[in-house]
């Protein structure tokens, strides 16, 4: 499988690396494609769509409250539409009652945080800690939450490096 | 050339040949813009490319600053691929180029309303809006 492959080919200093700081070596992460619709068309056009499975569902109950201010944009939605992808979006959520195969990316938030971003997740800085993201904007990728600009399959769910 | 187009010809408009389906709906969509540009001044006769050209390349600084002009992200090349700040690839805007821009009635609204917005720090007028799709359909 993948996973094992990914394991056994970890290089050895980055296996060093994470065994010190107490986290699994990085592995592949698989999340199911986004098929839902409405979520498609509204979040897809200014980034790849995201897969809900990257937040908890406070964090997008957060994000589609304020869509007219998204990350310094307007990205506002009619009602009908926000609650339609909002329903999917908690629905799917990292900490939904049927997310499977828990993917560890809310390890080390508070209960009480609320994440802004995947980006900021501990969980993502600790995939990337190995990664130069500081010339991004001079770049093609742009930034960091361009996901699918380094993992070209991320709009299908894959991520290994 | 210039398609300066005098709202009372709009509706009857028809360009005959092969893109005549997309080219009917965004002539609705601009005959629908000049009716309300006549209601908010009814000196208003037409739209123009030249006025739309100075709106896009403009730098209006009223609204926010990740987004100072049409340009930030449409490129200042109409006819070039433009590129979203989070990275994302945005077809030409220039109708030689992409020819089912501005046929989504829908479509032309929330993204009027989301860009005008962020750049302007404001709606935008039906004649400013009418002024931008004539001058990428002259591209
Ligand atoms: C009008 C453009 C636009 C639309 C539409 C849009 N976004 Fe965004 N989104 C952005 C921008 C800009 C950023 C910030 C990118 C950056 O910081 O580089 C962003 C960032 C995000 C992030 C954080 C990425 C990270 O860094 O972890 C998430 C999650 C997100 N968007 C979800 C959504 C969802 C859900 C929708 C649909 C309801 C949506 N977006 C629609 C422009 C948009
Ligand atoms: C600038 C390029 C870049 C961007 C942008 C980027 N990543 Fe990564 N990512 C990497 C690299 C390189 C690795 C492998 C790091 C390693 O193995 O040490 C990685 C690793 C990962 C991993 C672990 C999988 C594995 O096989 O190691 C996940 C999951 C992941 N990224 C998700 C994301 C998500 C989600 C986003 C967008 C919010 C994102 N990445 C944006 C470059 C990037
Ligand atoms: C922050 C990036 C950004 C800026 C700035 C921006 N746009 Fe856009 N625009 C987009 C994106 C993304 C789309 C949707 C993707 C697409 O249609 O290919 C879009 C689509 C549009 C559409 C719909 C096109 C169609 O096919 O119907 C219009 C109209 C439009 N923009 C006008 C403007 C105007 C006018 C300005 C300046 C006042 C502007 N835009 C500034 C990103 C931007």
């Amino acid at each position: 499988m993948s996973l094992a492959i990914r394991a056994t080919t970890a290089i050895a200093a980055c296996a060093l690396a994470a065994l010190t700081l107490g986290v699994s070596p990085a592995e592949a992460l698989s999340l199911p494609k986004v098929e839902d619709p409405a979520t498609l068309k509204e979040c897809s056009t200014c980034h790849m769509v995201y897969q809900p499975q990257l937040l908890p569902q406070r964090s997008w109950d957060a994000m589609l409250s304020h869509l007219a201010d998204h990350f310094g944009e307007n990205a506002k939605l009619d009602d009908a539409m926000r609650i339609d992808i909002l329903s999917y979006l908690l629905a799917n959520a990292a900490d939904a009652p049927d997310t499977k195969g828990k993917s560890g990316v809310l390890r080390g938030i508070a209960a009480d945080s609320v994440p802004d971003r995947i980006t900021s997740l501990p969980w993502w800085k600790g995939r990337h800690d190995e990664v130069n993201l500081s010339n991004l904007k001079s770049t093609k990728v742009k930034t960091a939450s361009n996901c699918i600009g380094c993992h070209t399959t991320a709009d299908k769910g894959e991520y290994h490096e | 050339m210039k398609r300066a187009l005098i709202f009372l010809a709009l509706a009857s408009l028809s360009w005959g040949s092969a893109m005549a389906f997309a080219d009917d709906r965004r002539d609705a969509i601009l005959a629908d813009l000049a009716a309300q540009a006549v209601a908010a001044d009814p000196a208003f006769t037409a739209f123009s490319a030249d006025r739309g050209k100075a709106f896009f390349l403009a730098t209006p600084s009223s609204g926010k600053p990740d987004t100072p002009s049409c340009t930030t992200c449409h490129t200042k090349d109409p006819k070039a691929k433009g590129q979203t700040r989070a990275g994302k690839e945005i077809l030409p805007m220039a109708v030689s180029k992409t020819p089912d821009r501005f046929t989504d009635a829908e479509k032309v609204a929330k993204w009027f309303l989301r860009n005008c917005s962020s750049v302007l720090g404001r709606e935008c007028t039906a004649a400013e809006k009418g002024d931008f799709i004539t001058n990428m359909a002259a591209q």
